[in-house]
């Protein structure tokens, strides 16, 4: 697991300092333990994902960033200035809230324009941004719209821009698309994507759906009851998962648990070899895809082979997810779409797609 | 759609309807075209239609000193209570304090107290105080007493509003003055309205804590029961119909504008 000091190599050029240091955070309601001393790092430009189930404390780490809940130990430091001491209206941090937030009685203008009047900058460049803001997120229509007038969608947008129209270094989004409808929330996702791209700041997204966070992010922080489950890139996270939580959050996989005794494990009538680490119990991934029909593998060597029986074919468009049953042990296979099977077939895996995790 | 069965289907409970409204309202509906009599509040069916009462009325200098009275004193009370009852609401919803729950009740106690108890203790106060009864004193009757309906209603207010929108703010770089004038005022602009709206007419038309605190200058009410021991009058009439018009208008102008916010708020 890599946690704190873990950069990703997709993280944006040129950023060598972490923009945000979470150093070492403890957060306790009463007797309840929601951050169990926690370190991350942010890059500037990068976009960052808490993703975990409801009650892991990812939104309790936004609203401790964005300066809402205090920590009980531990700090938080921005750019080398202490962030957790200061009152929220301080920090060069702005957040887009789950269910928005506008200001009712302020028209679209007012809402974006809120955080430069308060801070009485110039009218003519309080029109300019506001006007350069709406536009990036293509509501330059609607300047004199109340909020309630507008879909979802559109209000997204507008706390989009009010929230960006600071220029923060950091930009935290609490679950934003989670009130969206499935074709527009996509819609969202993409626009968002490019959006952070252009303008380069680093976004640190909340959310519960792990197909939303592959989507998104650079690198994903796995919350699991308060602590990092793994703290990776998408790609490494669904190919190298650390724990069985995050191979199991994070797609579908088949666990396979047996022991390790030498280069060798042996889980059920399933063989993996060559494999390394120490011997005694052991559990693997091993996703449903690198599981391959005997007949169509190319797989190359070495490969591992078993048979089972068809248990379940599922059809899903261009490919189907088969059950079977390989001695009493229950396993998934994602194979291209073909003919209906029955009975027994043979399976091939390569030995390095069975990741070795911790259980 | 509901409605039109029910009077379709239970002509009963039409007509019981009706008399219920007909009690409320006859009365109402007798002294404004009394006001118009010219043989005054005897005789029926009310013949000869004049406006002498009104004439009469515009021209009776201690009836419009009270109304004036009863304005200055009911403007002061909303200006009083207002803010008091904002304060006291503000404490209520947001911070905790020992004794939170004993001050909850104290400031909502003059709700429930019946107004001889509160003006009877504001008179052995301004005693002890050593105050000249005057419609200062009436003003702080009316004002104190008040809070509590003030707070009420501020409170109510106060627990629809959604946090996330000061926190918003906060987030934008707005300090919590700022917020407070530009988010959480604004917010609690309809619940203002009615609070005030309300003191201003229960303290209009209040007759027991202001009887125990008036001095030399009356106010409407008092006023109104002075003469009506001298008998009725149809310029008590005309008053009262002025009274009911003002009231109405204010009924109206209440409905519109919470009309209109409704609609602007999310939701």
């Amino acid at each position: 697991m890599s946690v704190a000091g873990a950069i990703s190599p997709q993280k944006a050029p040129g950023s060598s300092a972490p923009l945000l240091e979470i150093h070492d955070i403890a957060k306790r309601f009463g007797q309840t333990e929601v951050l169990r001393n926690i370190s991350l790092q942010i890059a500037s430009g990068e976009f960052l994902t808490l993703l975990g189930e409801s009650g892991s404390g990812k939104t309790t780490l936004l609203r401790l960033i964005a300066g809402f809940e205090q920590p009980t130990s531990g700090q938080i430091w921005m750019s080398s200035e202490r962030l957790d001491t200061l009152p929220p209206y301080k920090r060069r941090v702005n957040t887009v809230f789950q269910n928005y937030a506008l200001f009712p009685h302020l028209s679209v203008r007012e809402n974006v324009a809120y955080g430069l009047r308060v801070k009485a900058t110039p009218k003519h460049e309080i029109a300019v941004r506001v006007e350069d803001a709406l536009g990036m997120v293509k509501m330059k229509d609607f300047v004199e719209a109340r909020p309630a007038t507008l879909s979802g969608g559109q209000q997204q947008r507008i706390a989009l821009a009010r929230a960006l129209i600071n220029r923060p270094k950091l930009l935290l989004l609490d679950e934003p698309l989670s009130a969206l409808d499935a074709n527009l929330r996509k819609k969202m996702q993409s626009e968002l994507k490019t959006l952070q791209r252009e303008i380069g700041i680093a976004f640190l997204f909340v959310t519960h759906d792990q197909d939303e966070a592959m989507a998104l992010s650079d690198r994903i922080a796995l919350l699991r009851n308060g602590a990092f489950e793994q703290v990776d890139s998408p790609r490494e996270i669904y190919s190298h998962p650390a724990t069985a939580y995050a191979a199991q959050f994070i797609g579908q996989t088949n666990l396979l648990r047996g022991e390790v005794r030498g280069d060798y494990a042996s889980c059920g009538a399933i063989r993996i070899c060559p494999v390394r680490g120490p011997d005694g119990p052991a559990t693997f991934s091993l996703r449903p895809e690198a599981i391959k029909g005997a007949l169509d593998a190319t797989i190359g060597t070495p490969y591992m082979t078993f048979k089972a029986t068809i248990r379940q074919q599922i059809y899903a468009g261009a490919t189907e997810l088969l059950e079977v049953d390989c001695a009493g042990q229950l396993l998934r296979v994602r194979v291209p779409a073909g003919e209906p099977l029955h009975g027994e077939h043979a399976f091939v895996f390569s030995p390095r797609d069975a990741v070795r995790i911790r259980d | 759609m509901r409605d039109t069965k029910f009077t379709s289907r239970s002509p009963l409970l039409a007509a019981y309807s009706t008399l219920v409204f007909a009690f409320i309202y006859l009365p109402i509906v007798v002294l404004i075209l009394y006001s118009f009599n010219r043989d005054g509040v005897g005789g029926f069916p009310p013949r000869h239609f004049t406006l002498d009462w009104y004439r009469q009325l515009f021209s009776d200098s201690a009836i419009w000193d009270s109304v004036v009275n009863s304005l200055i004193v009911a403007a002061a009370s909303v200006a009083m209570s207002l803010t008091l009852g904002l304060l006291a609401a503000l404490a209520l919803d947001r911070a905790n304090f020992p004794g939170k729950v004993l001050f909850r009740r104290l400031v909502l106690l003059p709700l429930i107290l019946p107004g001889i108890i509160t003006g009877l203790s504001l008179l052995m106060f301004a005693v002890f105080a050593g105050m000249q009864l005057s419609l200062f004193t009436v003003f702080l009757g009316h004002g104190t007493a008040l809070i509590s309906v003030a707070t009420t209603e501020i409170f109510a207010g106060l627990q629809k509003l959604d946090r996330a929108q000061e926190e918003a703010s906060l987030d934008l770089g707005a300090t919590p003055w700022q917020t407070f004038w530009r988010v959480t005022l604004p917010n609690l602009k309809l619940s203002l309205i009615a609070a005030g709206l309300l003191i201003f007419t229960l303290s209009m038309d209040e007759i027991a804590v202001t009887f125990f605190l008036i001095g030399r200058d009356n106010t409407l009410p008092l006023e109104i029961w002075g003469r009506l021991r001298r008998g009725i009058t149809p310029e008590i009439n005309a008053i009262s119909a002025l009274i009911f018009s003002v009231s109405v208008a204010l009924i109206v102008v209440w409905y519109r504008l919470r009309a209109r916010t409704m609609r602007s708020s999310p939701r």
